[in-house]
């Protein structure tokens, strides 16, 4: 009865990391021929090159953008909606809605907003006036901005999804609570910081893990909005990018790529545990 | 017995269980206390209105470019003042959409039915057989969770190649035929199963698979659904392995093939954003009909996102 799925993950999920790790260490001459095992040097010097360190830069910064900005909008959605009015309904399917955008679709929507000739807000006249720099040089062409474009892009399409997951934390906080607490004089503020924000500690945890997790996987929004760029900076390169993207340095470079992915997979495997080690902790989980 | 335990078969990661989430706002916790007043209720009807607006207005700007004719979506992007359905039919038969949408559907289908089967099997085996090495295969298991996607694909590529699969509906779905996950969740159920259920069980002549049909399986048939949904929509949107696997055409999923649209007419946004509309609208149409079902998912599932 195991077989099936123990056949599936060993050939497809437990070999490739192992053979990764093999061939990530190999070093090859440029055409790919005559490798040879030379420890894990490799490894240090893929992490320690220009390329790699601005790619690991480039992912820690949309992290920083898209995370708390991601978690607090999600909070933020999930609050104003948990009222009773009439057609609340309404609004929760429109705050959900993007939850049923992929990432190529979401992508190519904020690709027509934000290119600079043929896209939408660039021909918006009043729009130009206030923000020339949609036009010229535009904001996904620009390496100033680049990277918050693609980001605005990523918490746009996760929106739905931090949604919902808060809008279930809320529903699991018995009113008692508030009620206790309104009678005891607090108001809407004060009940906020100290009954909705600790009591969805768990949930509002798990929903940081995902986020931070798909910070470091980013890669259709960036293949689809800035193909890295832009160039000669790779701005929106990220590590997920790097490894696999077309414009990437070590693109067709199966060696380099398996050194790449191991890499990221440490990097994930340290991130998960960090989190749940420092936060678990201070985190409320009820009775 | 066994319906008690349904209502606790909460899942491996999810904070909370999302059985009672209702985003229909139906008045189950309607309680004065809940409900603004007056001024107050009229302020957060136009809050609520103007976030609406926010989060829809890339969706809003999409459709417009999608129902103007060529030349008129540049003119006045935010208002329809131009209607045609060409460029929706244009996008359709230049973007090859309906083979992309077919080539998607049959193996976000066979990944779902594999998996289903898979994760049925290998948790009930995990669950109530006793067999030697039990505990280490457990353990390899687990470890495939830590394991990202986008680490296995360079390997995976090689592997897929070597199998003859590139381009082929096999080289898209034989990788994600099995899920660690859904093992876990399912595997979480049938724990609950008293052992003397099963041994009374095995008296009466009944075999495991006979178990597993008649009492296992009616047990775990919410968690199964939520699985369903769930790993129909991660294959779905796949989007880095097919780019990765298929370099012919005819064998893109929606994804892919709609990657492939917007690189070729960039200086079509109309035509690009009709593909957009065509591509999402089937799932728009799965999530309203199992809306109960993405939430259970969802509160499970993302770990894996």
């Amino acid at each position: 009865m195991l077989a099936p799925s123990a056949i599936i993950l060993g050939v497809f999920v437990l070999y490739p990391l192992g053979r990764a790790v093999w061939l990530g260490q190999q070093r090859c001459n440029n055409f790919g021929g005559n490798c040879q095992s030379q420890g894990f040097s490799q490894y240090v010097d893929v992490f320690q090159s220009t390329e790699f360190q601005n790619a690991l830069v480039v992912t820690f910064k949309f992290a920083v953008i898209t995370v708390p900005l991601g978690l607090v909008l999600g909070v933020g959605l999930a609050v104003l909606a948990d009222k009773y009015l009439r057609g609340i309904g309404a609004f929760r399917a429109i705050f959900s809605s993007t939850v049923a955008t992929s990432v190529a679709v979401a992508s190519l929507m904020w690709l027509f907003l934000l290119q600079p000739s043929v896209g939408a807000l660039a021909n918006v006249g009043w729009f130009n006036a206030i923000f020339p720099s949609v036009k010229d040089p535009g904001w996904l062409q620009d390496p100033g901005t680049a990277l918050t474009a693609v980001a605005m892009s990523s918490v746009w399409a996760s929106l739905g999804f931090t949604f919902i997951l808060v809008t279930a934390g809320l529903q699991g906080i018995p009113m008692d609570y508030y009620e206790a607490a309104a009678i005891d004089g607090a108001g809407g503020i004060r009940r906020f910081w100290s009954i909705t924000l600790p009591m969805l500690g768990p949930t509002l945890l798990f929903v940081l893990i995902v986020l931070t997790t798909r910070a470091f996987q980013t890669y259709g929004e960036v293949d689809l909005l800035t193909d890295g760029g832009p160039q000669p900076q790779a701005s929106t390169t990220t590590i997920t990018y790097f490894v696999y993207g077309q414009n990437s340095p070590i693109s067709g470079d199966t060696g380099l790529q398996a050194t790449g992915a191991v890499l990221l997979f440490l990097i994930l495997l340290l991130l998960s545990l960090l989190q749940l080690r420092g936060l678990g902790r201070r985190v409320h989980y009820g009775e | 017995m066994a319906n008690d335990a349904v209502a606790d078969d909460g899942a491996v990661n999810a904070p909370e269980t999302a059985e009672g989430v209702d985003l229909g706002g139906r008045a189950q916790r309607a309680k004065p206390f809940d409900t603004p007043k007056g001024a107050r209720r009229i302020g957060r009807y136009v809050l609520l209105a103007g976030v609406s607006f926010v989060v829809l207005f890339p969706i809003y700007t999409t459709l417009i470019a999608a129902l103007k004719p060529g030349d008129k979506v540049l003119e006045n992007p935010l208002i329809p003042d131009a209607f045609t359905l060409d460029v929706l039919a244009d996008a359709w038969t230049e973007g090859r959409l309906g083979r992309y949408l077919f080539n998607s559907l049959v193996v976000a289908v066979l990944i779902t039915s594999f998996q289903l089967v898979t994760s049925v099997l290998a948790a009930y085996a995990f669950a109530i057989l006793e067999f030697p090495g039990k505990n280490i295969l457990f353990l390899a298991f687990i470890a495939t969770l830590l394991v990202p996607l986008e680490a296995t694909l360079v390997v995976n590529f090689d592997t897929v190649d070597s199998l003859g699969w590139v381009n082929s509906y096999a080289g898209l779905a034989v990788p994600f035929l099995a899920t660690a996950f859904g093992t876990f969740l399912l595997r979480q159920v049938f724990m609950t199963l008293p052992s003397d259920l099963r041994d009374a069980a095995a008296i009466d002549g009944v075999g495991h698979l006979g178990f597993l049909r008649y009492v296992a399986l009616p047990l775990v048939r919410p968690t199964l659904g939520a699985l369903a949904l769930f790993s129909f929509l991660a294959s779905w949107n796949q989007y880095l392995w097919p780019n990765l696997v298929i370099n012919e055409a005819d064998m893109n999923t929606v994804q892919s093939g709609l990657r492939l649209l917007s690189k070729s007419n960039l200086s079509e946004p109309n035509l690009v954003m009709a593909g957009t509309v065509i591509a999402a609208i089937p799932i728009a149409i799965v999530l309203l009909v199992f809306q109960r079902q993405l939430v259970r998912g969802l509160t499970a599932g993302a770990v894996k996102g």
